[in-house]
């Protein structure tokens, strides 16, 4: 992905809209967001969204971000032009993040809410929010907020949504509480109706929303024909001019996120077993995988991946890692805290030399920490949990497409270098969904590596010398079941044939072996692979990042242009082994070096200095849970540049 | 890749031995187990390509170095989740797991009592001395409370754990009971256990000649009882039937199930060893995963094409991207 066009260049603001709608969880956000995003997509858009949510199955505050553009978008942003809500909660939170010029949607019902009688506003946010209304002489209610708002420019519309759905009711003659399962479409159409975007693109939405179910799909249109008559006839929208209208492009374009894009990696990439323990946010992955186990190959014959849902993650991480020695391409996906539970068998697949797979989608941390947030806190796990030393792969991916590919590379790094691969993956990537270009399967390519034949390698039978020392530190991988080929795999050191030893010669000669096979990864992974570079590479202002921050990077990067300010990003995709020879030579004219991390202690920053010895001049931070934005990016690059931030700068944003 | 390409000769227990010294004490009741797991396979006719024997850490985690076949030494407390995804990505092996008492039902409890609920075609033999005997006679899960084995400085404060209901309460289909200085036995309950369709359990109970000073070898052959009689008694010999079939009704599963509580509980100066349930009527999780996935045993996940001959993938996705297309 090259330095495109992207939003802040766009002139057409006819074709752009960041949409924000909240509410409880289990009220419909995510269903709102889908019918949103779709109607935007069908109508030629770009769109990505990013999901906020609890860990908490009903009732407490979730919302939802939907970006679109003609242009590409990387990121979410955190200033929106339209807010929808469907309670008060909502109002209170986000009221404060709607730009000047832009509107936000009410229900009737919630127009006077006191903070203090809103169940699961957190108490520091009630607080906050109570005492910045009484410095505005505002009351502390959802009232103060909306007054609030229209004193900053912003249009508020309050619609009766009781009321419309009593309406719609009489319209379909159906009952209210039929009617009112439509609240979300209504909410979406109001917000379109509002910007005037064409209607035709928000029935599409629902006829993709609900496939085959004419009768569901009819009542959810007289739904939109009705907003649509409301926001004509009942709301004063002179004040308000901000209009979203489609492009009518149909560019092939795919809809889905992250996780999903992993899972599409993984079967692309030959998989043939996964194992997995439900933990938050990985399991939506091993889900996916399952509901698509079975599919056609381009032989004419099928695939399938056995999916096995264990009694915990070190189960979890033991069949798969077991069922890799058979020749099975084989994975488990988890997040932080399962991974703490794995590391005593990443030890054994290091020192057996088994090529298993583990996708880490990080969450925020210690602990349960934020465990439906994002964070970058685990690379340091990845890259050094376990006990004693044994190679391992560890690569991150930083957008949707690149999830894809690296989840299919993956096995072939596991099976090249025969050894684990931990396949980096954050919270707010995984959730992101986004149109993207349907992925193309023909760079996917299948590298098995080394396996042993009975008759070359082995040709007077007897105990096959699985772990060979070699040169290279690959050896000829027998698969389990094989004739002519048995020996023992252990977690102890071992002989050759996989005896346990002791002995302190045969030792060095294993450890060395395996700790060869990554020089040779070194050697043989291209640079692109490795790390990617962005922006001007000349550039003396340099952001080294990983992972999904490089998508607020980029359009921070691209405002810093406007200022007439060049800077480059190294975004580091291989972590292990750690690219310290094309990075010192990157660094070396880099002034000022600055890391951008999500997380505290910016654990690429360690391992930079760990390897190269160069310490970053600035640590860009966030540790809050939620992704960057491209406006605080930019906020914490003009003052570095300006020469008065102090060497941590933290992003915090208060509302989110 | 599983299939030898000559025709293979008819296997003996000689097959499944190897020359390297067995590091266990003299006396140890691993022995009795090694002999007869290798004379088990042979009996059944496998080759050593086809068996994998799959370990957890201690003194029983080292019986498949001393033999002969796909050995595979996992974590402590791990052997099951290692032998399930063994025998899952590839279904054609036959899949013995081996393990002690401290090692099943201490560290690997979860797993002994999940592997139950999914009846994976596999057997697991758990090395029952009452006792950790690598790391110098601590109390396991399966000494009783009260007793003091020699190096234990207190008598023992925890309960025991009665992996026989354990096993059963967990859903494995078959469950027995041997002594390992009754090879002939062991061996006759062996063969039964590996060649039973889904997960079986054989607890196998054992001197630790080091450790354990209470349940040794003269103790088990009843030398401090009034009629010097063995404790151990075969469950067959007096008509025990173990056998639950499909279709049988429920009054009848009660029954077994009672009867093998019953049995389950008995130790002491008596001790019945045998098979204690044969369940016919749970299907295998191979089966579970066929109904699913209906190429499963055709191409199971060992053997599944996933490149073609230019290391193209083969997946076709196709479909799932006409899901997700949106324009």
């Amino acid at each position: 992905m090259g330095l495109g066009r992207r939003l802040n260049n766009v002139d057409d603001t006819q074709h752009q809209l960041a949409w924000r709608v909240g509410g409880p969880q289990g009220s419909g956000v995510d269903s709102a967001a889908g019918i949103f995003s779709r109607a935007c997509a069908l109508g030629g858009l770009n769109v990505l969204g990013r999901r906020e949510y609890y860990s908490n199955i009903m009732g407490r505050h979730s919302y939802y971000d939907v970006r679109v553009s003609d242009a590409e978008i990387t990121c979410h942003r955190d200033r929106v032009d339209l807010l929808t809500t469907f309670e008060a909660e909502s109002l209170a939170r986000h009221f404060i993040s709607v730009v000047e010029g832009g509107a936000i949607v009410f229900s009737e019902k919630d127009e006077d809410t006191p903070l203090d009688k809103i169940t699961y506003l957190d108490p520091r946010a009630a607080r906050d929010l109570t005492a910045m209304l009484e410095d505005s002489d505002l009351p502390a209610s959802t009232a103060g907020t909306l007054e609030y708002a229209r004193g900053h420019g912003v249009n508020t519309f309050r619609i009766d949504f009781d009321a419309v759905v009593e309406t719609l009711a009489e319209r379909l003659g159906a009952p209210q509480a039929i009617a009112a399962r439509t609240l979300n479409t209504l909410a979406v159409a109001v917000s379109c109706a509002l910007v005037g975007y064409e209607v035709e693109y928000v029935h599409e939405a629902l006829a993709k929303t609900w496939p085959g179910r004419q009768k569901i799909i009819d009542m959810n249109v007289s739904a939109v024909s009705l907003a649509y008559e409301i926001v004509r006839d009942s709301l004063d929208t002179s004040g308000f001019d901000i209009e979203l209208h489609a492009t009518r492009s149909r560019e092939s374009r795919i809809f889905l996120n992250g996780s999903q894009a992993v899972a599409l990696g993984k079967m692309a990439g030959g998989l043939a077993f996964q194992s997995y323990y439900p933990i938050s946010p990985a399991t939506d992955e091993s889900v996916f995988l399952e509901a698509h186990q079975n599919f056609t190959t381009k032989d004419g014959g099928s695939g399938a991946v056995v999916v096995v849902q264990t009694e915990d993650e070190i189960s979890a991480f033991g069949m798969a890692a077991a069922a890799s020695l058979t020749g099975a391409r084989s994975s488990t996906a988890t997040s932080g805290p399962g991974l703490a539970l794995m590391v005593e068998g990443m030890g054994w697949a290091g020192i057996n030399e088994a090529p298993i797979v583990v996708t880490l989608y990080q969450r925020g941390g210690p602990s349960t920490g934020l465990p439906t947030r994002s964070e970058q806190g685990d690379l340091n796990l990845a890259l050094y949990g376990g006990s004693g030393d044994f190679p391992r792969i560890v690569l991150a991916s930083s957008d949707l497409t690149e999830s894809f590919y690296d989840a299919a590379q993956a096995f072939n790094y596991a099976e090249r270098y025969q050894t684990p691969v931990v396949h980096l993956i954050d919270k707010a990537l995984s959730s992101q969904t986004q149109t993207v270009p349907p992925f193309d399967m023909d760079p996917v390519r299948i590298e098995r590596g080394s396996i042993a034949d009975p008759e070359r390698d082995n040709p007077d039978g007897g105990d096959f010398p699985r772990f060979r020392v070699t040169e290279s530190g690959v050896s000829p991988r027998s698969l389990l079941g094989t004739a002519g080929l048995t020996h023992w795999t252990t977690g102890g050191e071992h002989t050759e044939v996989g005896r346990v030893t002791e002995d302190p010669v045969v030792r060095e000669q294993q450890m060395e072996k395996r700790m060869r096979k990554l020089d040779l990864a070194a050697s043989e992974i291209p640079l692109a692979e490795k790390l990617q570079v962005y922006g001007n590479p000349e550039a003396a202002f340099t952001l080294l990042s990983w992972g999904s921050n490089k998508g607020g990077i980029l359009e921070a990067m691209d405002m810093l242009k406007v200022d007439g300010v060049e800077a480059r990003l190294l975004q580091v995709r291989l972590m292990s082994p750690f690219p310290r020879e094309e990075l010192s030579e990157l660094i070396e004219s880099a002034a000022p070096l600055v890391a951008v991390e999500s997380s505290f202690s910016a654990q690429l920053a360690q391992a930079l200095r760990q390897h190269t010895g160069r310490a970053c001049e600035h640590l860009v931070l966030k540790y809050n849970g939620r992704p960057m934005s491209a406006r605080e990016l930019y906020g914490a690059f003009k003052e570095i540049l300006g020469g008065a931030a102090e060497r941590r700068v933290v992003l915090r944003n208060p509302y989110e | 890749m599983t299939t030898a390409t000559k025709e293979p000769k008819k296997v003996t227990a000689k097959d499944f031995q190897v020359s390297s010294p067995v590091d266990w004490c003299p006396g140890c009741g691993d022995f009795g187990i090694l002999s007869a797991l290798q004379q088990s396979l042979a009996r059944l006719g496998r080759q050593p390509h086809e068996v994998a024997v799959v370990a957890g850490i201690g003194c029983s985690g080292k019986t498949h170095y001393y033999l002969n076949a796909y050995g595979v030494h996992t974590l402590h407390g791990r052997m099951l989740p290692y032998a399930t995804g063994i025998k899952l990505a590839n279904p054609e092996m036959t899949v013995v797991g081996v393990g002690g008492d401290g090692d099943g039902m201490g560290i690997g409890a979860a797993h002994f009592v999940n592997s139950g609920r999914r009846n994976v075609d596999m057997t697991y033999i758990l090395f029952n001395n009452a006792v950790y005997g690598l790391t110098k006679g601590q109390a396991a899960p399966t000494l009783p409370l009260g007793l003091q084995t020699k190096s234990l400085p207190k008598p023992n404060v925890q309960g025991q754990i009665n992996s026989l209901m354990l096993a059963m309460a967990s859903g494995f289909t078959w469950i027995g009971r041997a002594y390992s200085y009754n090879v002939k036995h062991l061996v006759e309950l062996m063969v039964k256990a590996i060649e039973h369709e889904g997960l079986s359990y054989l607890d196998v109970l054992q001197p630790c000649p080091t450790y354990n000073n209470l349940y040794t070898k003269d103790w088990f052959a009843g030398k401090d009882l009034a009629g010097g009689m063995p404790r151990i008694y075969n469950l067959q010999d007096e008509g025990y039937d173990p056998v639950i079939s499909e279709g049988m009704d429920d009054t009848e599963v009660f029954e077994k199930i009672n009867a093998f509580t019953q049995k389950a509980h008995e130790w002491g100066e008596e001790i019945p060893a045998g098979v204690f349930l044969d369940n016919r009527a749970i299907t295998t999780f191979g089966e579970r995963i066929s109904e699913q996935v209906p190429t499963y045993l055709t191409q199971p996940p060992c053997r599944r094409r996933i490149a073609d001959d230019r290391g193209h993938a083969t997946a076709d996705l196709s479909s799932i991207f006409e899901e997700l297309r949106i324009t």
